[in-house]
């Protein structure tokens, strides 16, 4: 029963592409939202849990304040507004992984609103195009259980004999955070999506509010997407595909429902709007729910909790604490660096970023800094199977190695031996010169011998360099740095071989 | 003062989303005496002035907040211990029928 898709070039042929984004970040604290326990991942089952938790009787729920400070900072990281008052609102519904029966959100009144993230997206070209995504809001809610279906074939819902629930999730502190639709994205549709997702993971990771680790699920995305009549405008009718649990899912996700939609509209038929899922081994939808209306939800304002007023002393004390935000940072980097996109492109894809601006701030320039980062060290971080930040080579000892070539104590060959020394831990780069004895040898009268004796004993090519032919001259310069053992300054060699021969 | 009847489509569709089954004669029966009570409650709008800003907390707090701290909750046994049926530690539901939310 497999879904019947259009190929791509006739989806962007007749349509017209809206993306819509909710993503659900859980936050890092060391309590839940509204209560006491605590919030490890992968403990034993139900032993994370209280009254407030399970919804038994009588228990009230208090606000964490660690939460709302981090849903006050992701939304200023969005550029959001703060609400200066806000409530939590029930969420009415029926399903065993609430115990509550109903979930504790926000609804009409979010805490944050109306905010953007600009997004980086590359284009075929090589090159890359911003996309700015507008933030409609970001709110503040708690996590279901987590269910066990029994007695299915495979796990699924489906065929399940019974289920079991483990409580310890419910009531982890979430962030939802939801996009405007993102209109005229066209054929790059799939990579907007993923581009977003992967620039707010960026954020969060920065702020340190999450752990943001999509295959745990503390980031969670799903995926509205509509078609409308190319060039027409509007907005069709959106499905709503869930368990979008990485980024390349994201970008598969987007790209499968685009052609489904395609299909079943290009049929004449006519997009349900409903939930569907995402599978990941198999990279298809498959039908959920159909989506109730908001009302169903029956929300009203949560009246075991008073409101949340941000007073704006907090706002700005909060937004004092936001680091530079990545693109901010990235694009003063390739400013100061003057990289080009695809140089700058390289050193990010590297992990290089943060290891190259500390070796630029120990003295190098930041083209030597990113030739040895990626050159080099890249290596031996790929040998290893280690980050390269990982690697246990200091920034600062990268520099001195660069200022040891500047200064002509060592060739770039040397030089490559003193890096090799540094990544085998033998010290830093004088001792490792020290150990190895690998300085350049810079005794004018010794590299002049070498010179005379590898003229005297190639007649034929000094003549060819006394006749001009300047390119002859790489053959002696050869056996020069061949007869000092490779610690020779090579120009300065070239210079010599064509004073004496002038 | 606004109109409170509820009609008895809506009583249906709210019994449905609350899982309450009712047949025709519980909704002849029911919605009248709902109306009733709406239209009782609803007479308090007649008494608030302009003056008196709708809320949905008795007690005029903003910011109540607990810190960020563990405590400590119920053990594994104290939690199932009221849970008709238990397996794996877990609570044990019957068949879902429907999708997750």
């Amino acid at each position: 029963m497999s879904d019947t898709l259009v190929a791509w070039d006739d989806v962007l042929a007749a349509y017209d592409p809206a993306l819509g984004l909710e993503v659900h970040v859980e936050l890092n604290t060391a309590s839940k939202m509204f209560c006491g326990c605590a919030t490890e991942f992968g403990a034993e089952p139900n032993t994370q849990v209280c009254p407030t938790c399970l919804g038994l009787p009588g228990a009230m729920p208090v606000v964490n304040a660690t939460a709302v400070e981090s849903a006050i900072r992701i939304g200023l990281a969005l550029n959001c507004d703060i609400a200066e008052w806000c409530r939590f609102a029930r969420k009415n519904y029926f399903y065993p992984d609430m115990p509550k029966n109903f979930q504790t959100s926000q609804y009409d009144e979010p805490i944050c609103f109306d905010g953007y993230l600009d997004v980086a997206v590359p284009t075929e070209d090589g090159g890359t195009e911003t996309v700015r995504v507008e933030i409609e809001r970001a709110h503040m809610e708690e996590d279901t259980g987590k269910s066990l279906h029994v007695g299915g074939a495979t796990g699924r819902i489906h065929g399940a004999d019974h289920s079991l629930v483990d409580y310890n999730r419910a009531g982890i502190p979430l962030i939802e955070i939801v996009t405007r639709p993102v209109m005229g994205t066209r054929s790059r549709a799939p990579h907007v999506a993923k581009a977003y997702v992967a620039a707010l993971r960026e954020i969060l990771l920065g702020l340190g509010v999450s752990d943001v680790r999509m295959e745990q699920g503390s980031l969670r995305c799903d995926v509205n997407l509509s078609l409308a009549p190319k060039d027409e405008g509007g907005l069709g009718t959106r499905t709503e595909t869930k368990n979008v649990n990485s980024l390349r899912s994201v970008e598969r996700a987007v790209r499968y429902e685009m052609q489904r939609h395609a299909a079943v509209l290009g049929a004449g038929g006519s997009i349900l709007q409903e939930t569907r899922h995402w599978h990941e081994d198999t990279g298809v939808t498959t039908s959920g729910r159909e989506k109730s209306d908001a009302e169903d939800y029956r929300y009203f304002p949560e009246p075991d909790l008073v409101p949340v007023a941000p007073s704006r002393e907090w706002v700005e004390e909060l937004r004092a604490t936001l680091p530079e935000p990545p693109a901010v940072r990235r694009a003063r980097l390739r400013e100061v660096w003057g990289f080009s996109e695809l140089e700058m492109r390289d050193t990010e894809n590297a992990g290089a970023l943060g290891v190259v601006e500390e070796t630029v701030a120990a003295g190098a320039s930041p083209q030597a800094a990113r030739k040895w980062w990626l050159g080099e060290l890249a290596r031996a971080a790929n040998d290893s199977g280690k980050d390269i930040a990982a690697l246990g080579v200091a920034p600062a000892d990268v520099a001195r190695v660069q200022a040891l070539v500047d200064e002509g104590t060592l060739n770039d060959k040397l030089a490559r031996q003193v890096i090799d020394g540094l990544v085998a831990g033998e010290g830093t780069p004088d001792e490792v010169v020290a150990a190895r004895g690998l300085a350049v040898v810079s005794d004018e009268g010794a590299l002049s011998a070498a010179v005379d004796a590898a003229i005297e004993a190639n007649p034929d090519v000094a003549d060819k360099i006394r006749a001009g032919k300047h390119a002859a001259a790489g053959a002696l310069i050869g056996a020069v740095m061949k007869e000092m053992r490779g610690q020779a300054d090579a120009a300065r060699v070239r210079e010599l071989v064509l004073e004496k021969l002038a | 003062m606004p109109d409170a009847r509820i009609t008895r489509e809506e009583v249906r569709h709210l019994a449905d989303l609350a899982r309450i089954d009712l047949d025709d004669a519980e909704l002849d029966h029911l919605a009248p005496q709902l109306s009733v009570i709406l239209e009782s409650v609803a007479s308090i709008a007649g008494v608030a002035g302009d003056d008196v800003p709708p809320t949905s907390h008795p007690l005029p707090l903003t910011n109540v907040f607990r810190a960020d701290v563990v405590e400590p909750g119920l053990t594994p046994e104290q939690a199932l211990g009221g849970a008709p049926e238990t397996e794996q530690q877990r609570f044990s539901v019957p068949r879902i029928l429907g999708d997750e939310q």
